[in-house]
């Protein structure tokens, strides 16, 4: 059988690999992408303990609600990019550093 | 080496190599098209995992709903993001992302450090799950306990959630509209 700690070191990994694209890249899409990495990795630990739980459903339970509040997140994610662009033309969030326009 | 343990392993190894890829690759439209790919493979880890509902749900809402938004964004947000993106430098390290990759190989051995330390497979509440029959066998459909469960137990969170839901609509479209008169 597959031992949980793969799981957990799969999961770890994937979380470095969206922390990494956090802090390095330059455009706030690719930054998306990387908070997305790292729910993944967060949801991947939720569904590896669920399984040791078969009459509550607690992990798989709270697996579909963080993908959901996932969902809204980049729905909402979105929404404010596409004003910073028509704002300041550009998604650099290292350019957006005015209150005022 | 059972098939399981063969298909772990490819599913988390497809997993890996397409994440670093979309960290390392500087095109933003194939870094999208490649998450596609983690998605898929975390899904198929998920079944591994014998939670066959999340899979599906993170097929549908991920790859359906989620890529789907981040390919509208990229291609409104237009050619601005493109020369962004040709102006950083072609090296996977280069000294600009040396603090970046400094910061997650760090962390990684922390969460390594923390997972060998705390050793999962042998908690004493998964210990007892096993002996009281509590895991989920293979052979068993899961779904019908799920949806049991979000009606009784987990309605609270559901109900929660639907408003979260409704208000994350009102305000993506009030964000989204555009601006008159001003």
């Amino acid at each position: 059988m597959i031992s949980l700690t793969d799981f957990l070191v799969v999961s770890a990994l994937l979380f470095c690999t969206g922390l990494y694209m956090i802090v390095s890249k330059r455009n706030a899409i690719q930054i998306l992408i990387g908070i997305e990495l790292m729910l993944n990795a967060a949801i991947l630990n939720l569904v590896a303990f669920g399984k040791y739980d078969r009459f509550n459903n607690g992990g798989q339970m709270f697996a579909l609600f963080a993908i959901v509040l996932a969902a809204a997140t980049t729905a909402v994610a979105l929404a404010i990019i596409l004003n910073v662009y028509r704002q300041y033309k550009t998604i650099d969030p290292g350019k957006i550093d005015q209150l005022k326009d | 080496m059972s098939l399981a343990q063969a298909l772990f392993y490819l599913m988390s190894f497809i997993a890996l190599a397409s994440a670093l890829f979309v960290a390392a690759t500087k095109n933003l439209v194939r870094a999208i098209f490649i998450f596609f790919v983690t998605l898929l493979a975390l899904a198929g880890l998920y079944v591994l995992a014998l939670a066959d509902f999340v899979a599906i749900t993170q097929i549908v809402i991920y790859v359906g709903g989620i890529l789907v938004l981040i390919l509208f964004a990229f291609m409104l947000s237009g050619r601005e993001t493109l020369n962004t993106l040709g102006r950083q430098s072609n090296k996977f390290i280069s000294i600009h992302k040396l603090p970046a990759l400094l910061l997650a190989g760090l962390f990684l051995i922390v969460l390594i450090n923390m997972i060998t330390a705390a050793d999962a497979n042998n908690l004493v509440w998964i210990k007892k799950a096993v002996q009281f029959k509590n895991d989920i066998q293979p052979n068993v459909a899961t779904t019908e306990n799920i949806g049991v469960n979000l009606m009784t137990q987990y309605l609270l969170p559901f109900e929660a959630i639907s408003i979260l839901l409704m208000i994350a609509l009102i305000g993506a479209a009030h964000l989204s509209r555009k601006e008159r008169g001003v």
